[in-house]
């Protein structure tokens, strides 16, 4: 009895292992994508991954990227690591993988030439340190977008504007009929990413990266720029009233037609796919706000702690090959509202507005995202300022400026 | 004892704690409806009725479905009675992919709670008692330290604390969050005892030292079973510390023992298109759930353990 | 039993026992309280972005914070919610507690429904209030509903008196346990002050401020420690009801220090924040608890 009871777990062992080769691994992976778009779309990542016989072990952290890092740099840093984290395309994780906690990925890139299928080339280069690569990007987000509600116009009785200018023409006839003009979540990240769009927009893309790229405070303090902050005054009268926090709440109030128009980055794509809202029918997205389409492009990657398991790390190979499938790529990015990070994927599901971006990221206009270009510090210190700038009327567009001309001198 | 006051105090001493002192002390009420009374009682109804209002929105709201909460006033009471945001709340709410609501971190939250409070308060009560009757050089000092310790912002120690639990190879396991919990109850809970202990007649001390007993023999057989009210009060108090904490159990655990606040963050900020606020409401008062019967269950035994424990000193 | 000579066992022994169970609270106050401490001052004084370097900048990170508008902000509004805070907590908690201690009936029933906020956190504390002080469906909305089309309640997203609206929610919080705390104290007045005070004729609120209040000196001091200690840690509560907003209006300096160190990567800038946060607390209190605490008891 005994010995038959043995042989039985000894044969379930056996069977357990040839059934699987690479056994199943329990892989932990962290994220903040929790809004309703953004589950559908990391849906797709757990789908892949199971399927190559290992098992996700979601780890979402609600409460935006703010909440989350610190929680993962701590557990990190701690000595207890998760499986695999997302930050933003950028240096949000630099120096997690100076300090050597960080798994070096090269060779599987060399394997499945990443260096040629991920385009545009700057995101690989966010994930490249001396020469080793530690990420794998898995999306373009572009920030530039301009969404308006169709409804709320009709309602206003005005044509769906085409560009900003037009917009701002239109806020005293969206008031009037009480539609609050501008959606603005109260996040500061919201605030401040509202004007970097602005300034893309308004003082095109040199002075974008003289400014953010060169750390020009002499530009920042220019007449280009102020013609931003102007536009910047215009935004926050159009915003008031607007009474959220979270930026799928502000989405929300676009989607049911209370404001007329948001300035969101292209995730908030995923809110009105998840609304039923059809592209060009019950909204309209403007890239660069109609005026200069540009679009970013950071975004999400996915970075591996260094485990001691060893069957681990060879599930988080598993984990890093799967999201750049590209069948994986096209299922994630159609749900999250991004753009694939490969060129050779057939987006044919894409809706309007995303075929908008496809059209502009082939163009090649395109910018690196502010969180590869500058540190976290000084995007803090951004957003300190902006939510600041946007909830006080009494800050000058010129206090303002001088502010923010201080922060870029002082940037890294 | 320049201190007049703390010497009347000592003086009514420890009788005072040991008969029963809930009850009132004020001046006699003379007739029922006098103006008095009315004055009284209409502004305590009318205060608790500012303390209670809070709690009867949660409630009803929470008992409400969506279309209803959108169009209706927040005090009405619900038309139509529904459980769902319960339901939801408990077992089906998602956080990214996870869609099992609170029911995952209630027995976590169980599991950390319970060691912890028992730790903190067996080792807070141990420094009470020898701060209070075994004083000896330099005890004064630490305890000092760890009165201005109640005032670090935790935020401040996070990072030390990630290093040190880091080196003793507790990072992310279920002590190393039953340490946190003892280090950050020990100021508070330390005072406590404390003055408790103080307020025991000398006297008693001194017999039992008399007939030879030692630190030990003292703590367990003499002041441990006089110290029964302060326990409550440390119980109460840590319970509700602990299971509401949300800081220490997220930064310094792993998702599989995340405690309840955890997953209410996790509820209340996973916005899914539009914000549930009776499915947030449901998970609020799920989550307060336990240290609220913890309060109404105690009634009067916390403030007669605050009496013994605040009072004295 | 050797030991027992004059009753007294010998002054090693003593120190020993008592010494080995105070080995937690030892190492707690030296190893996290002041070593975590020294820690931070240290590196305050250098450029630790996400992790801790020794690269020392001297007051770089001082100067840097004391020009920052936010820290500013931070400041005045630590101090506004303090000082208010700390008055209506001992006024509101020693007037309910003066109220239930007249011989009331329905003591319990009262005493629970002004305690029972404190067994919630402060999470769950600013999610209610965010939500009863939301204008468009809470107090504002409600009575604009009942007629009054102008009434104007919105202090959560009216930077002026934003603090406000979170000092509502903290007083709703915490007043309850204050109120316990002056109720243990009352009743442990001897009965006799009060005969004696009636005999003599003295007026009911001139036995409270004269002869009950200057009686109840260690319940205040017991009070001000868990009042005190709660103001300056401050920063769930303003997290759950308006993540510092709107703009930066509801900033505290526990926020401002959180913020730096973990969202901007800046550990050298929180870990300044800290300091000076500490260094207030320190001026402060380490001068009164020890006139407090560091006189002998026992004598």
């Amino acid at each position: 009895m005994r010995y038959r009871h043995m042989t039985a777990i000894f044969a379930a062992t056996v069977a357990l292992n040839f059934a699987a080769p690479a056994s199943a691994v329990d892989l932990e992976v962290t994220h903040w994508w929790t809004s309703g778009g953004e589950a559908a779309a990391v849906g797709e990542f757990a789908k892949a991954f199971d399927a190559t016989g290992n098992k996700w072990v979601d780890g979402a952290i609600a409460g935006s990227g703010g909440t989350a890092r610190p929680i993962m740099i701590s557990r990190i840093t701690g000595g207890d690591p998760m499986g695999a984290t997302q930050f933003n395309h950028g240096r949000q994780a630099e120096e997690l993988v100076e300090a050597g906690l960080m798994r070096d990925l090269t060779d599987l890139a060399t394997k499945e030439k990443w260096a040629e299928i991920v385009h545009p080339k700057s995101l690989l280069d966010s994930c490249t340190l001396d020469g080793k690569i530690y990420c794998v990007p898995v999306n373009i987000h572009s920030w530039q977008w301009l969404w308006l509600s169709n409804a709320a116009f009709e309602k206003a009785g005005v044509a769906v504007p085409k560009n900003w200018d037009e917009f701002v023409a239109a806020g005293p006839a969206l008031e009037k009929a009480g539609i609050v003009p501008l959606a603005l979540g109260g996040q500061p990240w919201q605030s401040a990413g509202a004007f970097d769009v602005l300034m893309v927009a308004i003082a095109g893309k040199d002075v974008f990266m003289k400014v953010f790229g060169d750390k020009d405070a002499e530009v920042a303090a220019g007449p280009e720029i102020a013609k931003v902050f102007k536009a910047a005054d215009d935004a926050r009268k159009m915003a008031k009233g607007s009474n959220v926090q979270d930026w799928n709440q502000a989405t929300n109030l676009v989607i049911t037609g209370k404001a007329g128009g948001q300035i969101m980055g292209d995730w908030a794509q995923g809110e009105f796919q998840v609304a039923g809202q059809v592209a060009g029918k019950d909204y309209t997205c403007l890239p660069g706000l109609g005026v200069n389409e540009i679009i970013s492009t950071g975004g999400d990657a996915f970075y591996f702690p260094l485990l001691e398991d060893e069957e681990k790390s060879k599930a988080q190979e598993a984990l890093a090959s799967s999201m750049l499938d590209p069948t994986t790529q096209v299922a994630f990015n159609l749900k999250k509202g991004s753009l694939p990070v490969r060129g050779d994927v057939d987006l044919g599901a894409a809706n309007d507005c995303m075929k908008k971006g496809l059209d502009i990221l082939a163009k090649g206009n395109v910018i690196p995202g502010t969180d590869q270009l500058m540190s976290q510090d000084t995007q803090k210190q951004k957003e300190d300022l902006f939510s600041e700038f946007f909830a006080n009327p009494s800050i000058t567009p010129e206090d303002a400026q001088k502010r923010f001309a201080e922060i870029i001198a002082s940037a890294d | 004892m320049s201190d007049p006051a703390a010497l009347n105090v000592a003086a009514s001493g420890f009788e005072a704690v040991a008969k029963d002192v809930s009850d009132p002390r004020g001046a006699k009420p003379r007739r029922v409806l006098s103006r008095r009374n009315i004055f009284l009682y209409g502004t305590l109804i009318l205060i608790a009725v500012y303390y209670l209002l809070p709690l009867y929105v949660m409630f009803v709201t929470s008992l409400k479905g969506m279309p209803e909460i959108r169009l209706g006033n927040i005090f009405s009471p619900p038309v139509e009675i529904t459980f769902e945001p319960w339901v939801k709340a408990w077992a089906t709410a998602c956080t990214g992919l996870n869609c099992d609501g609170l029911s995952r971190g209630f027995w976590n939250s169980v599991r950390i709670t319970i060691p912890s409070v028992v730790l903190s308060i067996a080792v807070a009560s141990v420094n009470g008692y020898a701060l209070a009757n075994w004083r000896f050089k330099g005890a004064d000092i630490f305890f000092t330290i760890l009165i201005v310790g109640a005032f670090i912002p935790y935020q401040v120690m996070i990072y030390p604390i990630v290093i040190i639990l880091r080196e003793i190879g507790l990072y992310g396991s279920l002590w190393g969050l039953v340490i946190v919990h003892s280090i950050f109850g020990m100021p508070i809970l330390t005072l406590l005892f404390r003055n408790y202990f103080t307020s025991v007649p000398e006297e008693l001390f001194k017999a039992a030292r008399v007939d030879g007993a030692g630190f030990w023999a003292i703590y367990f057989k003499i002041m441990l079973p006089m110290a029964l009210p302060i326990f409550v009060v440390a119980i109460i108090l840590q319970v509700t510390g602990i299971w509401n904490d949300f800081l220490f159990g997220v930064i310094y655990t792993k998702p599989e023992s995340y405690p309840m606040t955890v997953q209410l963050n996790n509820i209340v900020n996973s916005v899914q298109g539009v914000k549930e606020y009776n499915v947030n409401m449901a998970a609020t008062i799920l989550t307060g759930l336990v240290p609220l019967i913890v309060y109404f269950a105690s009634g009067r035994l916390f403030v007669r353990g605050i009496a013994a424990g605040a009072v004295k000193g | 039993m050797t030991t027992r000579q004059n009753g007294r066992p010998s002054q090693l022994f003593r120190n020993l026992n008592a010494k080995i169970a105070s080995i937690p609270m030892i190492l707690t106050a030296l190893v996290i309280f002041l070593g975590g401490t020294a820690w931070t001052v240290f590196y305050s004084f250098t450029n630790s972005k996400l992790l801790p370097r020794l690269n020392f900048i001297g007051l770089d990170q001082y100067e840097r914070l004391w020009a920052a508008p936010r820290w500013m902000v931070a400041i005045e509004n630590l101090a506004i919610y303090g000082v208010l805070s700390l008055i209506f907590s001992l006024v509101v908690g020693f007037l309910l507690a003066a109220l239930l201690d007249q011989k009331i009936r329905f003591e319990d029933t009262f005493r629970t429904i002004f305690l029972y906020p404190f067994a919630l956190s402060f999470i769950v504390t600013g999610l209610i209030w965010q939500w009863l002080l939301n204008p468009d469906f809470g107090i504002q909305g409600v009575v604009r509903g009942l007629g009054w089309e102008s009434f104007e309640f919105d202090p959560l997203y009216n930077a002026e008196i934003v603090i406000y609206g979170i000092l509502i929610a903290a007083l709703w919080q915490g007043t309850g346990l204050i109120m316990c705390l002056m109720l243990a104290g009352l009743r442990g007045i001897d009965e006799d002050i009060w005969k004696a005070a009636r005999v003599d004729g003295i007026p009911m609120w001139k036995t409270y401020v004269f002869i009950i209040i200057p009686m109840m000196r260690p319940v205040f001091i017991t009070t001000l420690v868990i009042i005190a200690s709660g103001i300056v840690r401050v920063y769930d509560l303003v997290v759950a009801q308006t993540s510092g907003g709107p703009g930066i209006a509801s900033e505290v300096p526990a926020k401002y220090v959180y913020d730096y160190m973990f969202h901007a990567q800046n550990l050298g800038q929180g870990f300044a924040a800290s300091t000076m946060m500490l260094l207030s607390v320190i001026i402060v209190i380490v001068p009164w608890a020890y006139l407090e605490f560091g006189r002998r008891r026992h004598v």
